[in-house]
């Protein structure tokens, strides 16, 4: 199953048609959290909210996220270790105040689990790349090793 | 939990700040770690059942803030830590500064979601915390707040 999520605060309806249009030809169920979106999904299971319980049952189920770049979705993939397209909103197609989340996947592009598509064209693509990502549980990038390090570091009074 | 080893407080409250400390679990559990957080539940469903209860607050709630700046002290006090760090949000800074009341070395990682600017729970812990991080390597300085990596 592919899940899809824009969160619960905004409606992102660019990646929810595109996703739409996109389901029939993915082979897998797609459950969509579609948010305070208009568009009406007619080829994945919608619903505007999913509880957080419900939200994390299904994101285990899945095999393949694909949201908005928000970082609780990257957090909660990054624990169960599925991979993640993200699909920044865009300030100017007024799908959100500011373009911080142009900043997000620029920073987040490249880290193990997570694949950038800047714009609905390159979906396709991308969701062919995440399906053929296996388990990356063990694969840490280089940032988070550092910070690990770091925090064992502090905790037992040794230099930084 | 192993004996001899350093006491941890990790405090966080639920959602995004919570998750932040579950993915730096691989390196706190080789410690003798105790959790604080505004949801024990959620704590449960990553099998902590004895974390203790924050009660939420923000800086616009001064009375509940009040509140959970005195329950902050009650757990530092009932697990008198060695160590106190929070990934967020004001719960988990209240910690801190009950942590220094009882002379706890104290560490603030500002959460991955502020990549434009510290949070104000950030902002103060430069100033309280004996180390303060961010994990955004733009936002890091020599001083405070310092960048060592993200749990991404």
């Amino acid at each position: 199953m592919i899940l899809v999520t824009v969160g619960m605060q905004l409606g992102f309806d660019r990646l929810i048609a595109a996703m739409d249009a996109l389901a029939p030809t993915l082979g897998l169920p797609v459950i969509a959290q579609t948010g305070k979106g208009r568009y009406t999904p007619q080829h994945m299971d919608a619903r505007a909210r999913i509880a957080p319980a419900e939200f994390e049952r299904l994101v285990q189920q899945s095999c393949l996220i694909v949201s908005h770049a928000g970082i609780g979705t990257v957090l909660t993939a990054a624990r169960f270790a599925k991979p993640i397209i993200l699909v920044p909103r865009r300030a100017a197609l007024g799908e959100h105040r500011n373009d911080h989340q142009l900043a997000t996947v620029s920073q987040l592009s490249g880290r193990p689990g997570i694949l950038v598509a800047m714009d609905e064209a390159v979906l396709p693509a991308r969701i062919a790349e995440g399906l053929a990502v296996k388990d990356w549980s063990t694969l840490q990038s280089s940032t988070a090793r550092q910070l690990h390090r770091a925090l064992a570091a502090f905790i037992e009074n040794r230099p930084l | 939990m192993k004996s001899g080893s350093t006491r941890v407080l990790a405090a966080a409250s639920g959602g995004g700040h919570w998750e932040q400390l579950m993915l730096l679990r691989a390196t706190l559990d080789n410690y003798d770690i105790r959790f604080a957080t505004t949801e024990p539940a959620v704590a449960a469903q990553h099998g902590i059942e004895s974390a203790d209860r924050l009660p939420d607050c923000n800086q616009n709630k001064p009375l509940q803030s009040a509140l959970c700046g005195l329950v902050a002290l009650w757990v530092v006090l009932k697990h008198r830590p060695q160590v106190v760090i929070s990934t967020g949000a004001a719960p988990g800074f209240f910690c801190i500064l009950a942590g220094r009341l009882i002379g706890a070395r104290t560490l603030w990682i500002d959460s991955v979601a502020n990549g434009e600017q510290l949070s104000l729970c950030g902002k103060l812990s430069q100033r309280w915390a004996h180390e303060c991080w961010t994990q955004w390597e733009h936002l890091g300085s020599d001083a405070r707040p310092r960048y060592f990596g993200s749990v991404l």
